[in-house]
């Protein structure tokens, strides 16, 4: 650690103080003057005092991605509104993604592996369920079992099927054996499925109560309709969940949102219209922000099936699109063009500008590709839906207009949202599709791109490639960041060359919010609603 | 047993008939629709394995007319099953909503019949006039806006503009009757708009009909007054297409808001419904189906006896 | 036909004008339109201006191209599926009114069935099951439409079928086609005509509200239904573009039924122009 990361550190410290109230302006200034920035101090201690925290009010939020169908079953959360109530009002999870981005621990308060292959979780103490009863390894245990074994039906299956053996050590520790070496396992345990609930008597662990260790205790939960919860008063982490009670609202139509917002029925909500953002910010009283996360869109095709399976023709597509027209175009700025790449801003290894330059509309290229495929021309279709994301209907006519000059027709077939997933994603040659975005590089390479995703069912691509299967666990297992940064640019060169994917854009995730809401600087972009912990994080001024 | 009891209780025979060929029918469609409720609900996180476990685990691994059969046999001894989804009973969760929908549709209803009578009468009286222009021009208008339009430009108007009315319908079933009316308001101003038209043209349609008729022209003649002749000659005569159109109307409020739910966050059966066809969760539409589907059963059902009472001649239909 | 277009009322003449005005717009939209029908020509929702007089939509098309090449989808979709609609709903409307017995009772009760079945609903049931292709969109709203035409028709032919005249036609040995034609559809026209006004405009409402719920018309065809939905949130920034479709629809309904008004008049004999 060098010097500035140390003052940076203590400066944060003492900052953090003054908005706890724990500390004088006095004593701050003189702490400050006392590192050699006497003179930012008067503005530093402005800036932390304006950023105290308030205890108090009801948070009034409206988010997308909810149904009727929804259940407080972590196994099944699949969109936003489930993981905002499940992870960020009623349960933990080992380990939390904080607002910069980075690992942290959460309910473990330290881990241990000496081959990443053996892990050893220490659990925080004196931590109590919302009924009063203390956390124990138990709870922990038969809470990663819910997703395992052969009847589960859960959507983490796929990443806690690698644990071959996990046990109680004491009351306060857990131990996992993984099949093989990964550097990364404590990231996996901070994903939404895997919050911990409290175990019944016959080992199975309450999944209908909301009862978890969370900030928020459940009051009444409609599905579809809206979720109320109140201010857990024993909650064990200090200085966090300062509302007294939440309000969340499933809002489908973006218009009624902001409707919502405009008549100050609701303080914050996710996804305002792009088109009309910026003037929804303007308006007194109203906020709107971005975070650049690790949500992407993907046009993949399936290289089976002809033409994708020629990557002259993959690649021709790849020049054929305008990103920066879908920039401006279908997200009016608000996001960040991709490179064919799935690894985001909010990725510890992504490849900059120099390591693999941004890939632009060039017809040039993309004739010559074109030529090389020995196609004089082509039509093709490409399957869209709202559900894969917004405006991917106008978004890939933009595409066709681009493309026609290379020879290249493309007929936008639009699907409806209803069963796109099972009907038309991994069944047409060709589609629209996104990626929340995983917080590291293998979870993302090895859940979409491995060889074995054909087999799980989920690579868009049946992309397989032999040096890329080589590198994956290799560097799964490298301890060593440097060695480990290098082999992830060469499988991210891989992809961006070789898959027949093309990852366009980066898209932001949007919220529009009243001026009484008030968060801290840095925003987690994992998710949206700072990471889905914005309820723990926000208050109201 | 007088034969206008003996009508009613052939027509709800029927209606149960009805009603049983709805539910096969909403099944059969729904086994048809691409994709299940485990695809649904799992999403891109569907994959075979996990799929089999979800099918197994609420049974629908069994054929589909062992499922239908086992559910007809729920329903007849009144238990509505339970959500494939979330295992919640459906009736815990299912009155409130239809609650909800009757609230909004009959709030709506008070406000549209009343008015649509009152101006198509006046339209009647004042045919051809200015007013009568008027009236048409701006209810075809009305009409030819989509629903959801006409709901935002409320909205902007007279919640965002000027704040009168909350832009979203949050309503839950501990509020206050007032508070509740207060917030429900809005969508129902919307509906009256779109439902207000068509009755409207109605009640000015049959009054003017019978304007033709001699014993109105003998009124006429003996010099009432022509909101008399209206009044007590035309109108009482004239109820029996007035009704059929205010039925068809009133099923509309209760059955075809989907809309105006999902625009004001308006928690009712319309959005359960079609929430559930998208999901796959086949108990929960089937409920919704069939209540809908005994609601239009029922108000055509009253609106056939309004018009046999007064006009007793179609108590023998050929 | 001059005479008569003179002869009419001020209202319907406005309405005619607008119906012709309409066709006219959509036969020729290619020759009319500034540019071509899925052409990107500029930014997205730039404003009004001489070269692109409504501003363009949401991907930087024309505004008025795809309003004038909507007229002809919207127009053409909705005159074809009513038009379906009233000859299925009408054609077994009048044989159930003319055959009567079993036939009757049998087309009744399918037709109770279909229409307690919430329209929007069955309307996303079939279209998942079928997809949103053109064809079937008009298929299944004309399916679900014809059930109302058919109760019309039927009630307004069973008035009909009880009169000497048809009775004397079948007691001649006059085919069935024959009496339909000759002595049952002309003395049903009125009431179906009415209910024909507004069933044109339904179809469009119908094809936003489906678009409202992510079905409706594949891009990058240009509809006035979707056009409204794309736009709509825009009228709370004083943005008055989403109006220009709604007013589209809006004018076109008004027209019909103008007209339509007036074809009532004369057929019932100027009845209420008595006093």
């Amino acid at each position: 650690m060098d010097m500035y990361d140390r003052q940076q550190k203590e400066l944060g410290r003492l900052q953090a103080k003054v908005a706890k109230g724990s500390m004088s302006r006095r004593e701050f200034l003189s702490r400050v003057s006392a590192m050699g920035l006497g003179a930012m101090a008067p503005g530093l201690y402005m800036q932390s005092a304006m950023a105290a925290p308030k205890q108090g009010g009801t948070l009034r939020q409206a988010l997308t991605g909810g149904a009727s169908s929804d259940s407080l079953d972590p196994a099944t959360f699949l969109d936003s509104y489930m993981i905002n109530v499940g992870m960020g009002q009623l349960r933990n999870n080992l380990t939390e993604i904080d607002e910069n981005n980075q690992l942290v621990p959460e309910l473990a308060e330290s881990w241990d592996s000496s081959d990443a292959k053996t892990w050893v979780f220490n659990l925080r103490q004196g931590v109590e369920f919302h009924n009063g009863r203390s956390l124990t390894s138990k709870d922990v245990v038969a809470s990663i079992q819910h997703h395992l074994g052969e009847d589960t039906k859960s959507a983490a299956k796929g990443i806690v099927s690698q644990i071959t053996e996990i046990t109680v050590q004491g009351d306060n520790q857990v131990k996992m054996v993984l099949e093989g070496a990964n550097a990364d396992f404590p990231y996996l345990m901070s994903d939404y499925h895997l919050g911990i609930c409290p175990e019944n008597d016959d080992g199975t662990i309450d999944i209908q109560s909301g009862i978890g260790t969370a900030g928020y205790k459940l009051e009444s939960f409609d599905p579809g309709v809206r979720t109320y919860v109140v201010r857990n008063p024993n909650y064990w982490k200090s200085g966090r969940a300062h509302f007294d009670a939440i309000e969340t609202l499933f809002v489908a139509d973006t218009g009624a949102r902001e409707n919502g917002l405009m008549s100050d029925e609701l303080d914050v909500i996710s996804s305002p219209a792009l088109a009309t953002a910026s003037r929804l910010g303007e308006r007194p009283g109203i906020e709107v922000f971005y975070t650049n996360g690790n949500q992407h869109c993907t046009l993949p095709m399936l290289n089976n099936v002809s033409p994708f399976d020629d990557n002259n023709v993959v690649m021709a597509l790849k020049y054929a699109i305008d990103r920066q027209e879908w920039l401006e175009k279908i997200w009016f700025g608000y996001a960040s063009l991709g490179n064919d790449i799935p690894i985001g801003p909010a990725n510890q290894f992504r490849a900059t500008n120099e390591e693999i330059p941004q890939r632009e509309y060039d017809l040039d290229k993309a004739k010559y590709y074109m030529k090389q495929s020995g196609y004089s021309s082509l039509d093709l279709k490409i399957s869209v839906a709202d559900t894969a994301f917004q405006n991917s209907d106008d978004a890939c006519v933009l595409f066709s207009e681009t493309a026609r000059a290379a020879g290249i027709n493309i007929e936008v077939v639009r699907k409806p949202d209803d069963g796109y997933w099972s009907n038309v994603w991994l069944v047409d040659p060709w589609c629209a599709s996104y990626w929340g975005g995983r917080p590291t590089e293998d979870w993302m390479f090895s859940q979409v791109y491995s060889k074995n995703a054909i087999d799980t069912g989920w690579s868009e691509t049946y992309f397989n490639n032999p040096r890329f299967e080589e590198l994956l666990p290799q560097a799964r297992a490298e301890l060593d960041s440097a060695k480990r940064r290098d082999m992830y640019i060469e499988m991210q060169r891989i992809v961006h060359d070789n898959c027949s994917v093309i990852i366009p854009i980066f898209s932001a995730y949007g919220h529009a919010s009243s001026d009484k809401v008030k968060r801290s600087a840095n925003v987690a972009s994992n998710w949206e609603f700072d990471g889905h912990k914005n309820v723990e994080r926000w208050w109201f001024g | 047993m007088s034969s206008l009891t003996k009508i009613i209780l052939q027509r709800l025979g029927l209606g149960l008939l009805t009603l049983f060929a709805v539910s096969v029918i909403i099944a059969f469609a729904v086994e048809l629709l691409p994709g299940d409720i485990t695809q649904a609900i799992l999403g891109q996180s569907a994959n075979p394995e996990t799929v089999a476990a979800f099918r197994a685990e609420i049974g629908l691994d069994r054929p589909a007319h062992v499922r239908y059969l086992e559910w007809l046999k729920g329903i007849l001894t009144g238990d509505m099953g339970q959500s494939l989804a979330n295992k919640r009973d459906i009736e815990d969760f299912f009155g409130a909503r239809l609650s909800n929908t009757l609230f909004l549709g009959g709030v709506a209803a008070v406000i549209s019949v009343p008015l649509a009578l009152l101006l198509g009468v006046l339209a009647a009286l004042y045919r051809d006039s200015i007013y009568d222009r008027v009236v048409n021009l701006t209810t075809l208008t009305s009409i030819s806006f989509p629903e959801f339009f006409v709901a935002y430009i409320l909205i902007l108007f007279l919640s965002v503009n000027i704040g009168i009315f909350p832009g979203i319908s949050n309503v839950s079933k501990d509020l206050a009757f007032g508070e509740k009316l207060f917030r429900t308001i809005l969508p129902a101003l919307t509906l009256t708009l779109v439902v207000v038209a068509h009755m409207l043209r109605m009640t000015r349609a049959a009054i003017i009909n019978l304007l033709a008729s001699p014993y109105i022209e003998m009124a006429v003649l003996k010099g009432t007054r022509p909101m008399r002749v209206i009044l007590y000659h035309a109108l009482p005569n004239a109820w029996g297409p007035i009704v059929n159109v205010i039925a068809l109307n009133l099923a509309y409020l209760v059955v075809g808001v989907v809309i105006v739910e999902v625009v004001f966050v308006y928690p009712g059966v319309g959005q359960l419904l079609v929430d559930s066809v998208s999901k796959r969760d086949l108990p929960v539409v089937q409920v919704c189906a069939i209540t809908f589907a005994a609601v239009y059963i029922l108000l055509n059902l009253l609106a056939d006896i309004v018009s046999i009472i007064s006009n007793p001649r179609l108590m023998h239909p050929r | 036909m001059i005479k008569l277009f003179l002869s009419a009322p001020l209202s319907a003449k406005f309405g005619m004008v607008i119906i012709v005005a309409y066709v006219v717009l959509a036969l020729f939209a290619p020759w009319l339109a500034p540019y071509k029908e899925t052409a990107i020509v500029g930014g997205a929702y730039e404003l009004w201006s001489d070269k692109f007089v409504f501003g363009t939509d949401n991907i930087g098309r024309d505004m008025l191209t795809r309003l004038i090449y909507g007229a002809r989808n919207t127009i053409g979709i909705a005159f074809v599926t009513v038009l379906l609609a009233f000859l299925i709903g009408g054609v077994t409307g009048m044989l159930a009114a003319i055959l009567g017995g079993r036939y009757d009772m049998i087309i009744g009760r399918i037709v109770d069935i279909l229409m307690a079945i919430p329209s929007l609903v069955f309307a996303l049931l079939l279209l998942t099951i079928f997809g949103t292709s053109i064809p079937s969109l008009i298929f299944i709203i004309a399916l679900l439409d014809s059930t109302r035409v058919f109760r019309i028709a039927r009630s307004a032919a069973m008035n009909v079928v009880v009169m000497e005249f048809v009775e004397a036609a079948r007691l001649r040995g006059e085919g069935m086609a024959w009496v339909i034609r000759k002595e049952v559809l002309p003395n049903i026209t009125a009431p179906l005509l009415a209910e024909f006004g507004l069933r044109f405009c339904f179809v469009f409402l119908f094809i936003a509200a489906l678009s409202f719920l992510g079905l409706g018309i594949q891009p990058p065809l240009a509809d006035w239904g979707s056009m409204v939905r794309e736009s709509a949130t825009l009228i709370n920034y004083n943005d008055i573009t989403p109006l220009l479709p709604a007013m589209a629809i809006a004018g076109l309904t008004v027209a019909v039924n103008f007209v339509v008004d007036w074809m009532l008049h004369l057929s019932s004999g100027l009845r209420s122009d008595q006093h």
